[in-house]
């Protein structure tokens, strides 16, 4: 498992005290954990300053609600933590 | 203050977008139907309207840092902390700085002193959104006009 995914399995359970143990790599974040987006702004602001990225949540949701992209695609852990690779590697580039 | 309209910052006095500080006064009104309930006999002003004044502080803030062309709503209160009692009359300054600005958030820390010390304190987090309608903008911008935006922090300035 990815080092990115373990440190946001940690925040997710730190965050929205979520047993670390029933956080894994396919946990869909707001369908299997039931985070809500109140939640997911302390996370995404946790996820910020860990990372020294800003993920572009709006531009996330603007997707989805125009059938650009599935839910899926971004909060589902594995493909968060892939996101969030790719913000890190575009900021060192 | 004019508590009864929800506007409970007088003016601004310091706004550092490089810094992203901000400073605001208020004074607390001598009378206001407020105080006939809380408490009867005992005046004093509610911590939660201490809460809400570090919040619009925060929000002129964001409003500013973001030239005027979004709205800030409070979306989270953490370790907001009221120390001492504020009574009517007490002139207040109110600051915050912003921590972190993320995708569609912010996240400030905000204090309020009364004769320089701390008399509440409060990390607060505000989403931040485009403008309902025009007129919230345009009330909006009145408001600003009258305690004291820049101009120059506007888009529209």
């Amino acid at each position: 498992m990815s080092d990115t995914f373990e440190a946001i399995a940690n925040i997710i359970a730190e965050t929205c005290d979520i047993p670390r143990d029933s956080i894994t790599a396919e946990s869909h974040a707001i369908n299997d954990l039931g985070i809500d987006s109140l939640d997911f702004l302390d996370i995404a602001f946790a996820i910020d300053k860990a990372f020294g990225i800003k993920l572009p949540l709006e531009q996330w949701t603007q997707e989805v609600s125009d059938g650009k992209a599935t839910t899926d695609q971004y909060f589902v852990l594995k493909n968060l933590a892939a996101r969030i690779d790719e913000l890190v590697a575009a900021k060192g580039a | 203050m004019r508590i009864e309209y929800f506007q409970l910052i007088d003016r601004i006095v310091d706004l550092n977008l490089a810094d992203r500080k901000i400073t605001c006064e208020a004074t607390v009104p001598t009378a206001s139907t407020i105080f006939e309930g809380h408490f009867p006999g005992y005046p004093l002003m509610p911590g939660v309207l201490l809460i809400e004044a570090m919040a619009q502080t925060s929000g002129w803030l964001v409003v500013a840092a973001n030239r005027f062309e979004r709205m800030a709503f409070l979306a989270s209160v953490k370790e907001a902390k009221l120390r001492t009692f504020v009574l009517p009359g007490q002139a207040l300054s109110i600051t915050s700085h912003l921590e972190h600005e993320g995708s569609g958030y912010a996240v400030l820390n905000a204090k309020i002193r009364c004769d320089g010390k701390v008399v509440s304190d409060a990390t607060l987090t505000l989403r931040i959104l485009d403008f309902p309608n025009a007129l919230v903008a345009e009330e909006m911008r009145k408001l600003a006009d009258r305690i004291g935006l820049k101009a120059e922090a506007r888009a529209d300035g």
